[in-house]
């Protein structure tokens, strides 16, 4: 099996820690990871919690292919209860920290209750400690995490932790692992640092051997392999541009959400696309990239290592020396919130702010998007200079973006407010229509009136805005596995559901959702087979994820969201696209909702009908 | 035709999947800690670079050993090390300048790159061509050798 | 005209350089000379061969039966009294003599016990020869008393196996902390909490100042009565405190076999001096391994090094210098490593550091971890290390190599635990800096 079958807990207010076996029940019904851990949260905690108190919990999770041969297989997740949607959260992360977790014989880590004083987590196979964090508390991620390889001894100790900006309460902090990996989206790093957690850091060296079926196994991760280097995304264009490859394509068929939301195309696109970051600059004749870098295990390697350019003003003066080394590069959607979202084309400019929110630990998207509504509110005047502590928040400001970064990074002045996201933030100010969010998470970089798809998959998905729980963009602009005109609503709700589901089920393995540029869940599921116990059949894959994405929504009503809820911003409703191919046109979210729901098999209020919830067990 | 790994670092995406290789090859689990080969990770400079044994001419390995446990395959021309007669005493980790030998707290012997008897799985498991196993002649070992003799001469 | 090689001592320098006379000179008439009945064997491996890792055939340094016939090398089970360096003549134990050409002295050294009332009494053994090794298992049974004198290098690796057979165990040493010669004062104290930790009693800055046999009638008597088990010996430290014991081992210090050689003009002083050659003044004799006091690398005086890969790289070249291929040898270069209980310490160089240098140590004592740099400008030259398994090795390499650090030496003061980017970067330079444009 893929499983350790070993999961660790950890009560943070008495500082002890207990082993107990996974609930394997429960693996047979959700597999793993994101499926697993979100069956683990909804029977241990009440979905009324506040996130940030100690009644929450706080998940890490690997799945069964985490630490295989299988590509990307370096993927684990958090699952929590988040603190800007007040509803489910899971974020997913590559790097290498997930395969060490599983090398250190671990399945996953539960985390209980609040520690008294900042704490981390040491794991080094199956010894665990809890370690005094004073040192490290209010340190930024990549402070954290050269103190931990000093104090270790150990420059191959995985670290995962939070920078300064989610001690103090950044809604959207991400828990960043690996210097620029991160479980980025919907405020899991505010969890963690709620709890007084400051780091989970593991060397593993007793290593996996439990796949079920090592030959058949071997033969399955191959041959996906291959499928993965003969397709031309994920076996050329994301290597070589990585996710930033969408920048001009997405900008030309006009869903490039510009200065928050107004437009659908961005001028400065092309300035800022992944093709900008192969231009020789004119100071030192480099280009932003300096080469990419995969995940663990990962053969399409789309991460992005860039530099910044030595004489832009971001990197100027006293303490930035850390600046100018290479790290981690932009991709698509950071991209696009710091930059297109906030009218900024200065390459150099979103690098730098990328640099900061991976140091500091911050969501890009949610960082970017907020920015960029704060620039709204400056614009009509609803918020300040005298606000903001001096920054101008006009579009296109590249200044105030890097000033905003610093100090929401650490948790300081204006950064505080920016911190709360742009739901709050535009409330406060006056303008709650200018929050371009659902479920108070702010949107990723498709324009949902040039891809109409993409609007029910924000109302609809769990854990807020987002394009990672079903993405079809892949369908409607990219033709994977079939196109789909981006315009027409007709198909949608079927497409939609089935992406979620399938998407469900491959944030359950262990293994990245980047590989569905090129595979399908047939091409996950022999992997699946020959790892796990069990019957794993297409059919059974196809119901574990409809089970877990429905696990997932009856917490949210649990919580308290509604069908309400399951709706877009008024602007993307009413204001129509200005240019490119989707001019004139809104989001018709009214027309997918209704087969939506009928098709989850839920009722016109968005419940589960009680013969849902017997098909699924939920 | 004697056959050497040859190692392109600027091909190198860091992905790991030579380590698995190499640990699966050798220990039957998936488990870096124990791989003959290591991708080292330069964030500064955005770099990831490959490294494993050369098996070196000089096989300071092999001379230091008190028990003849590290002897030259002739076929591949590979120190290996037989863990039958490794008493684990360490003294080749500490011999070898180029720190290619390590001790398996595990099994109280030393594990070393033996070339996967002429079929290596590293360079199997390269998604990018960073790691190919080809014909020495061509390699640009022998200048790594020679890199190596001038650093370390000892004998 | 065929050339006479003999070899006194077949430890591993002997050894290595008969091969290397066979495979430089073919025709060569060479003879190894060494006074144990054993074939030659490692004396390294004697620890392993204690904890029944090994059997007696695991301890010899070359493994088939006619590995010495097969290549013409005749094995003598000798000892060698005298030489004659004029007429160049030996004169054998057994009686005989036998001329050479040229002769190699690399008879190792031996045990020696301190000048201390009692440590020639029965139940007290060093721990040296395959002969001790015997002696000393059949008295180091589970539960056995044993007081190990001598927490250097030797003791330590007894320590181990001593530790392992299960035995209650108590060590005694001069010195302020354990192998103090080979760590520094931190390293050496965490090594100590370590054996302690471990169940194992250490006493340092303490020396025995008697050992007695514990065999009065009346005694027996007492314990016999009280149901105590009747220990062989008593020890007496110099604090006054009384140690029981069914087994002293003496680990107290060693001394070069060079008797034999008196009257041979040999200079002589912790060892048989040699140069870069392994020449000694006397022409057509030569010294390598333990015996031999040579160049050391780091600081360019003479010492004995008295570690397996200097007695190869000494054998080695001392082999082909007696073949006519005059071969330099820049020096040994100082390096240990060890297994106490199962926490590996190495050091490598001047660990104790230059004058002028720079140095950085880094000490975790809750997990014992320690690591020592030693710099002079921007070459390492020393380094000490707790807790390091993986690519030990490249801190001889980055030391022996006298790399420049350059910026890397920064970045080492920073986090020592870079060693291995270090080496890379600095050697490889080329293949880790950024592609220009």
């Amino acid at each position: 099996m893929g499983w350790n079958n070993k999961v660790l807990r950890v009560n943070l207010s008495t500082g002890s820690m207990s082993v107990e076996p996974l609930r394997m029940d429960w693996a047979r019904d959700y597999l793993g990871q994101r499926g697993l851990a979100t069956k683990y949260l909804v029977e241990e905690t009440d979905p009324k919690v506040d996130p940030l108190s100690p009644d929450n919990k706080m998940i890490m999770t690997t799945g069964p292919l985490t630490g295989t041969e299988a590509s990307t297989s370096g993927r684990y997740s958090v699952v929590t209860k988040g603190p800007l949607t007040n509803a489910i959260a899971c974020s997913n992360s590559g790097g290498f920290f997930g395969a060490e977790l599983k090398y250190a014989g671990w399945d996953m880590i539960i985390f209980e209750g609040r520690s008294p004083k900042p704490v981390y987590l040491s794991i080094v196979d199956d010894k665990a400690e809890l370690l005094d964090a004073a040192e490290i508390w209010g340190k930024s991620v990549w402070e954290t995490e050269h103190w931990v390889h000093k104090k270790h001894h150990d420059p191959l100790v995985r670290v995962a932790t939070i920078g300064a900006g989610a001690e103090k309460g950044v809604l959207y902090a991400a828990i960043v692992n690996d210097l620029h990996r991160a479980a980025g989206r919907s405020g899991v790093g505010a969890v963690m640092g709620s709890k007084n957690l400051k780091a989970v850091v593991v060397r593993g060296t007793i290593g996996m051997n439990k796949v079920k079926d090592p030959v058949a196994f071997h033969a399955a991760s191959e041959a996906a392999k291959k499928v993965l280097a003969d397709n031309a995304v994920t076996g050329a264009g994301l290597p070589k541009y990585g996710t930033q490859v969408l920048m001009n394509v997405i900008n030309e068929i006009g869903a490039m959400p510009t200065r928050n939301w107004r437009e659908v195309q961005f001028e400065g696109a092309s300035a800022i696309s992944g093709e900008a970051m192969y231009e020789p600059r004119q100071s030192d004749g480099k280009p932003n990239l300096v080469r990419n870098g995969a995940c663990f295990g990962c053969t399409i390697a789309c991460g992005r290592i860039s530099t910044i350019d030595p004489t832009h003003f971001s990197v100027q003066g006293e303490g930035k020396e850390r600046y100018k080394h290479a790290s981690g590069g932009l991709e698509y959607e950071a991209a696009w919130a710091l930059g297109s979202d906030t009218g900024i084309d200065d390459l150099d400019a979103l690098t730098y702010a990328n640099f900061l929110c991976n140091e500091h630990g911050l969501d890009p998207i949610s960082f970017g998007a907020t920015v960029a509504a704060a620039m709204e509110l400056y614009e009509v005047g609803a918020l300040t200079k005298e606000q903001t502590g001096g920054i101008e928040f006009k579009f296109g400001n590249a200044e105030a973006l890097c000033k905003a970064a610093e100090l929401t990074g650490k948790g300081e002045g204006f950064g505080l407010e920016l911190g709360l996201g742009s739901r709050r933030l535009c409330e406060k100010y006056g303008h709650p229509e200018f929050s371009m969010t659902v479920k108070s998470q702010e949107f990723p970089a498709y324009d949902a009136r040039g891809i109409q798809g993409m609007g029910l998959t924000y109302a609809t998905s769990n854990r807020g805005a987002c394009h990672l729980r079903s993405y079809t963009v892949a369908s409607e602009v990219l033709g994977i596995p079939v196109k789909t005109d981006p315009l027409v609503t007709d198909g949608k709700p079927e497409l939609v559901k089935a992406f979620q589901d399938a998407t469900a089920v491959v944030d359950s393995t262990g293994l990245c959702v980047f590989t569905t540029f090129a595979w399908t869940l047939a091409d996950f599921q022999p992997q699946i087979q020959a790892a796990c116990e069990g019957d794993w059949s297409m059919d059974k894959l196809n119901e574990v994820g409809e089970r877990i994405w429905n696990l997932e929504r009856q917490y949210n009503l649990d919580a308290g969201l509604t069908a309400a809820d399951d709706t877009l911003p008024k602007r993307l409703l009413t204001e129509a696209a200005k240019t490119g191919p989707a001019a004139g046109r809104v989001n018709d979210l009214g027309k997918m909702m209704p087969v939506y729901y009928e098709l989850r098999g839920w009722t016109a209020d968005g419940k589960l009908k009680p013969e849902t919830r017997k098909r699924l067990g939920v | 035709m004697q056959r050497s790994l040859y190692i392109d670092p600027q091909k190198c995406t860091g992905c790991l999947q030579c380590e698995m290789a190499c640990s699966y090859e050798n220990e039957q689990a998936f488990n870096p800690s124990k791989s003959r080969i290591k991708v080292f990770a330069f964030h500064e400079e955005g770099r990831f670079v490959p490294y494993t044994c050369t098996q070196c001419a000089e096989a300071w390995c092999l001379h230091a050993c008190p028990v003849e446990a590290i002897t030259k395959n002739p076929a591949t021309g590979a120190m290996e090390v037989n863990e039958k007669t490794c008493v684990g005493c360490k003294v080749c980790t500490i011999a070898c300048p180029f720190g290619t030998v390590n001790y398996n707290t595990a099994t109280g012997k030393v594990i070393k790159c033996d070339l996967c008897q002429g079929d290596p799985a590293c360079a199997k498991a390269c998604p990018t061509g960073a790691i190919t196993y080809v014909d020495s002649s061509w390699t640009g070992l022998d200048k790594m050798r020679a890199w190596a003799a001038k650093a370390n001469t000892a004998a | 005209m065929i050339h006479r090689y003999v070899i006194v001592g077949a430890g591993p320098a002997g050894v290595i350089a008969a091969e290397t006379l066979r495979t430089t000179d073919p025709d060569a008439d060479i003879t190894l000379i060494g006074d144990e009945p054993e074939r030659p064997y490692s004396r390294m491996a004697i620890p392993y061969l204690l904890i029944e890792k090994i059997g007696e055939e695991g301890t010899h340094l070359r493994k088939g039966n006619d590995h010495y016939d097969s290549k013409g090398i005749r094995v003598l089970r000798d000892r060698v009294e005298k030489v004659d360096a004029k007429t160049k003549r030996l004169t054998l134990k057994s009686g005989g003599a036998m001329d050479y050409d040229k002769l190699l002295v690399c008879t190792g050294s031996r045990a020696v016990r301190p000048p201390v009332p009692g440590f020639d009494l029965p139940g007290v053994h060093t721990c040296w020869t395959l002969e001790d090794a015997r002696n000393i298992a059949r008295l180091a049974e589970k539960g056995a008393k044993v007081v190990l004198v001598g927490a250097g290098f030797v003791g330590c690796i007894v320590l181990e196996a001593l530790a392992l057979r299960g035995v209650d165990l108590t060590v005694l040493e001069m010195g302020d902390r354990m192998v103090p010669r080979m760590m520094s004062p931190i390293a050496g104290g965490l090594i100590k909490s370590w054996c302690e930790k471990k169940g194992v009693r250490v006493i340092t800055s303490t020396r025995v100042t008697g050992i007695t046999e514990n065999g009065g009638l009346m005694n027996k008597l007492v314990n016999t009565l009280t149901g105590k088990p009747t220990r062989a010996l008593k020890v007496t430290l110099n604090t006054g405190e009384t140690l029981d014991a069914d087994l002293v081992v003496s680990a107290a210090g060693v001394a070069p076999n060079i008797e034999f050689l008196q009257g041979c003009g040999l200079e002589i002083e912790r060892g048989i001096l040699i140069d870069h050659y392994m020449q000694t003044n006397v022409p057509d004799i030569y010294a390598a391994g333990d015996v031999a006091q040579g160049r050391d690398f780091s600081t360019g005086g003479l010492e004995v090094h008295a570690i397996q890969p200097t007695a190869s790289e000494h054998g080695r070249t001392a082999g082909l210098n007696m073949a006519g291929v005059p071969t330099y040898y820049r020096g040994s270069f100082n390096m240990n490593v060890l297994d106490t209980l199962g926490l590996i310490s190495s050091s490598f160089g001047l660990w104790m550091g230059v004058e002028g240098g720079d140095r950085v140590e880094m000490c975790e004592p809750d997990r014992f971890r320690y690591l020592q740099l030693q710099f002079d400008g921007d070459i390492m030259v020393g380094a000490t290390s707790l807790g390091l398994t993986q690519h030990v090795g490249v801190l001889r390499g980055l030391i022996q190599g006298k790399v420049p650090l350059g910026p890397w030496k920064a970045k080492l003061m920073d986090d020592p635990t870079r060693i291995m980017e270090a080496y890379l970067a600095c050697n490889f330079a080329a293949r880790v800096a950024p592609k220009a444009a």
